[in-house]
């Protein structure tokens, strides 16, 4: 067990040395990619690295929501591959944390205007700036945006809600990432319901993972929690929020990519008066 | 409502719907990853029996062909009941 941290830890110091480029994708759209890419963003910021996120869904702008950024907006990707504005005009500087830079999406284009050629060129650029993060919000499906913004990455991130449909698209997404070289994705479980998990009415994390096989490497669990909307209301992602449940849940996951080893959230309840007399006449197992 | 409520309380041991959850998955994903379509699966079908008749005897109708998770190996597993082993292989169709 030791061991295999260790060589995690000196894997990811090696990559870190070029910068680590992930993407974050889930095939299906709403399980949370975008809040994803956004708190991990800050919270690997707020652990001294050098981040750049790069909105990968082209048409469909909305980390600049997530992250508060919107009003700062000249120039976007299409602009930069395009020849129309320098790299460093574009990327956005967040001024709560300078370690912080996102490089917005088009509003007006489709995910045609930029292929996965100028993508990796993109991506090369952003890395002789010296970010060691690069994290990348991909759209939802697995048509031309999904390649796009798959194309450069040497990383996948799955997200994935315990429910049927997003972990069947997941797996679908597994299986097409693996076809472009990015094998051993790691896995976020987002939105879960830890009442009903309890109550055996919701997936449980476990299920998911075995459900999705040993190929996925579980990274982070992230309880359905209303600060995360909070938050988004405000533009300030909540794992810079101390008192976050979600927000806690989204550092955990910044603090394992670093290689940390940090024990998954107790997300146990106490249990209510219901499952007390639930237990005591049905004797649940 | 009431009903269910009162089932849920004292009614027998049904299956949660998180088990009904969990194995609808398992069986949608284990089609999705074999990636066999439904007229292959038919063509398949009739192939091992075309193979198998020159041997046996095999009660057509009761012959089942389905995809099977196995840990995480998946497995096609054919039941093929057998009414006679063909002694003679002269005595077989010619496939």
């Amino acid at each position: 067990m030791a061991e295999t941290r260790e060589e995690q830890a000196e894997q990811t110091q090696q990559t870190a040395k070029n910068g680590r480029v992930i993407v974050i994708t889930s095939g299906k759209g709403g399980v949370g990619k975008t809040t994803t890419t956004a708190n991990i963003g800050v919270a690997l910021a707020n652990l001294g690295e050098k981040v750049a996120l790069i909105d990968a869904d082209i048409g469909l702008r909305n980390l600049d929501l997530a992250l508060g950024l919107e009003n700062r907006i000249v120039y976007d990707i299409v602009d930069v591959v395009e020849g129309r504005a320098k790299l460093r005009a574009a990327m956005i500087k967040d001024k709560r944390n300078q370690n912080l830079a996102l490089l917005p999406a088009a509003q007006t284009r489709d995910k045609s205007a930029v292929n996965p050629t100028q993508m990796k060129q993109l991506i090369a650029e952003i890395l002789e700036e010296g970010y060691t993060y690069i994290l990348i919000d991909c759209p939802a499906g697995i048509e031309q945006g999904f390649r796009n913004a798959t194309a450069g990455a040497t990383e996948a991130i799955i997200v994935t809600n315990p429910e049927m449909a997003s972990v069947r698209d997941a797996d679908r997404v597994i299986g097409l990432l693996e076809a472009q070289e990015l094998r051993n994705p790691m896995l976020i479980v987002n939105r879960v319901r830890i009442a009903m998990v309890k109550q055996q009415e919701m997936l449980a994390v476990e299920d998911v993972q075995e459900v999705l096989g040993n190929g996925v490497k579980l990274i982070g669990v992230v309880p359905d929690d209303e600060t995360i909307i909070t938050s988004t209301n405000r533009g300030e992602p909540a794992a810079m929020s101390e008192t976050s449940l979600a927000g806690q849940a989204y550092r955990n996951v910044a603090r394992r990519l670093n290689g940390e080893s940090v024990p998954f959230l107790d997300l146990d309840i106490k249990e209510g008066f219901f499952d007390r007399f639930k237990k005591f006449f049905v004797g649940k197992k | 409502m009431a009903f269910n409520f009162i089932e849920k309380l004292f009614g027998k041991p049904s299956q949660t719907t998180k088990a009904v959850a969990k194995d609808r998955l398992r069986f949608v994903l284990l089609h999705d990853r074999a990636d066999i379509p439904a007229p292959m699966m038919q063509e398949m079908r009739r192939d091992i029996l075309a193979v198998l008749s020159k041997y046996v005897e095999i009660d057509e109708a009761a012959l089942e062909v389905y995809l099977e998770q196995a840990d995480s190996e998946m497995a096609l597993v054919a039941n093929i009941p057998i009414r006679r082993v063909i002694t003679h292989l002269s005595d077989a169709p010619t496939a």
